[in-house]
């Protein structure tokens, strides 16, 4: 059974058909990598799962349930957790607090132990007390990624991940995801080729709004159609 | 630790400083402290959460007319009266947070300003049952809580400091909360924190609702406490001083708007003592403020001394 299960969605901006009749599906606890050329409709696709942009048609049923029409913040309680594609941590917050606020959210009762192993997981303990607007860029992805961790999540959405970060930074970052699976279900929009033909264990390809291509890594890379709109084969 | 015991401090200064202070310091050290206490009610929603309310006049008025009303012509025990103040202050802000909250920014200002005005022009057209611009004063009577009569300045001055101190560790007790972190959260990216799983609009009613409730207590006390209640404090002056006190105290802080009260208090009363252009001199300090220390006073210590300040 789906973890999660779309069925039909559309989402147009004025003319712009920027999700046209997609359906989609997660099995549980796989690595699953979203690409397709810039303008394909990534973003607004995870932005429909994940509740930030609401759906004009279609429905998306999360775990049986269906949460069409739940905001996104009741989303997240479901067990639906976004990393933002820009750094979007609280800057004149602590890294502490940036995280304590997702391990609240997830019912923790030791507040500072609990917020202490979610930044540990990241490697980031040592820079608790830190403003989080003063780590590193590759640290404040990483505080993204503990903050969606801490919410305990089913399904985490990565957002462009890798961009920006360091040959090793994307290294440790591979391991860390791997790590995750098969508690949590992983999917990953990435420009980065490398990372998801490593990481993905099924990939779907959008272009103009539709889904061009579904499959393993090895059959995406062998797609024509794929070829022809993306990899500039 | 530290934190808690500085603000314990304050309060002992502020218990201590009645027994020593010449009648006239007496009579404005009550009255900075309900005042303060007004200033701390509009920093939970400006200093913490972000909303920049220009019509809390109306949550602070509405207190004090639903006490001074209830007393001077429902009958009702002043005790009980005192109570239903802070009660109509929350409910007029979560009602008005219900419309108010669908807006932000700009929006929000003339939104929460326009429902300030309103009720201000109710006052005055109903002048029969509130008196107008002139207000109405209240009877000693209606000052008698029990044993213990407000018109007299050493119980005054400790129902001021019973009413500063409760809502100041209620604000401390906020800022190191869960519920404090989110507001905080709110104010700083709220649709980061929307994307953490929380209902973000629940907590800005929360803090706008709060906000009213402790606005609302400053204007019931501040009745009773001086014996009138007048249409002036539903004036838009009266929503504008409270962001004034916060802003020079520092914004999103605990004890910032008991020093930005007393600092602007005592500022005017120097100045209009000095020269007839008093408001002159506001204005040359509003703008130092905003030059040097756009965080307020506060805000500078905490930028460079006490980075964890609440």
């Amino acid at each position: 059974m789906s973890l999660l299960e779309a069925r039909g969605l559309v989402r147009h901006f004025g003319g712009l058909r920027a999700i046209d009749g997609v359906d989609f599906d997660l099995a549980p606890g796989e690595i699953h990598a979203l690409i397709g050329p810039n303008g394909a409709g990534k973003s607004t696709l995870v932005g429909l799962l994940s509740g930030r942009i609401p759906a004009q048609e279609g429905t998306i049923r999360f775990d049986g349930r269906d949460i069409t029409r739940l905001p996104a913040h009741a989303r997240v309680r479901c067990g639906i957790a976004y990393a933002f594609q820009i750094t979007s941590v609280f800057p004149r917050l602590t890294t502490f607090d940036n995280v304590a606020l997702a391990v609240q959210r997830a019912g923790a009762r030791n507040l500072a132990a609990a917020t202490g192993a979610a930044l540990a997981r990241v490697g980031l303990e040592a820079e608790a007390d830190r403003m989080a607007g003063a780590l590193s860029y590759g640290h404040q992805r990483l505080l993204e990624i503990a903050m969606g961790l801490a919410l305990e999540p089913r399904l985490l959405i990565l957002d462009e991940p890798t961009q920006g970060l360091a040959a090793g930074e994307i290294e440790g970052f591979k391991t860390l995801v791997r790590g995750l699976v098969p508690r949590v279900t992983v999917l990953l929009i990435e420009h980065n080729m490398e990372v998801v033909m490593d990481l993905a264990e099924r990939i779907t390809v959008l272009n103009n709004g539709r889904v061009l291509a579904q499959g393993t890594p090895a059959g995406i890379r062998a797609d024509r159609a794929v070829q022809a709109a993306y990899l500039g084969g | 630790m530290r934190m808690i015991a500085l603000h314990l401090a304050v309060l002992a200064v502020l218990a201590a400083l009645q027994f020593v202070l010449p009648a006239y310091h007496h009579t404005n050290a009550a009255r900075i402290m309900v005042l303060a206490t007004y200033a701390i009610g509009f920093n939970i929603a400006f200093g913490y959460s972000g909303l920049l309310s220009l019509g809390h006049a109306l949550f602070f008025a509405g207190g004090m007319y639903a006490t001074g009303l209830l007393v001077d012509q429902g009958g009702w025990q002043p005790w009980l009266a005192l109570v239903a103040g802070p009660l109509a202050g929350g409910a007029l802000a979560a009602a008005v947070g219900l419309l108010a909250l669908r807006t932000a920014g700009p929006a929000f200002m003339i939104v929460t300003l326009m429902f300030a005005q309103a009720f201000h022009l109710a006052i005055l057209y109903w002048g029969r049952f509130t008196g107008g611009d002139e207000g109405f004063t209240l009877s000693g009577a209606a000052r008698r809580i029990g044993a213990f009569d407000l018109a007299d300045p050493a119980t005054r001055y400790t129902a001021a400091f019973l009413l500063f101190g409760a809502a100041m560790l209620g604000c401390l007790a906020l800022a190191r909360s869960r519920t404090g972190r989110v507001l905080v959260a709110v104010r700083e990216n709220e649709e980061r924190t929307r994307m953490l799983g929380y209902d973000t609009f629940r907590a800005k009613l929360f803090a706008l609702a709060l906000s009213g409730l402790i606005s609302g207590a400053a204007g019931a006390t501040y009745g009773l406490m001086f014996g009138y209640v007048g249409g002036s404090f539903a004036s838009i002056q009266y929503s504008i001083l409270p962001l004034i006190w916060v802003l020079l105290g520092g914004a999103g802080t605990v004890l910032g708007p008991l020093l930005g009260t007393a600092l602007m208090f005592y500022l005017i009363d120097w100045a209009s003592s000095v020269t007839t252009a008093s408001q002159f001199v506001v204005g040359a300090v509003l703008i130092l403020l905003v030059l040097f220390a756009p965080r307020g006073l506060l805000g500078l210590v905490r930028d460079h001394a006490m980075r964890r300040l609440p």
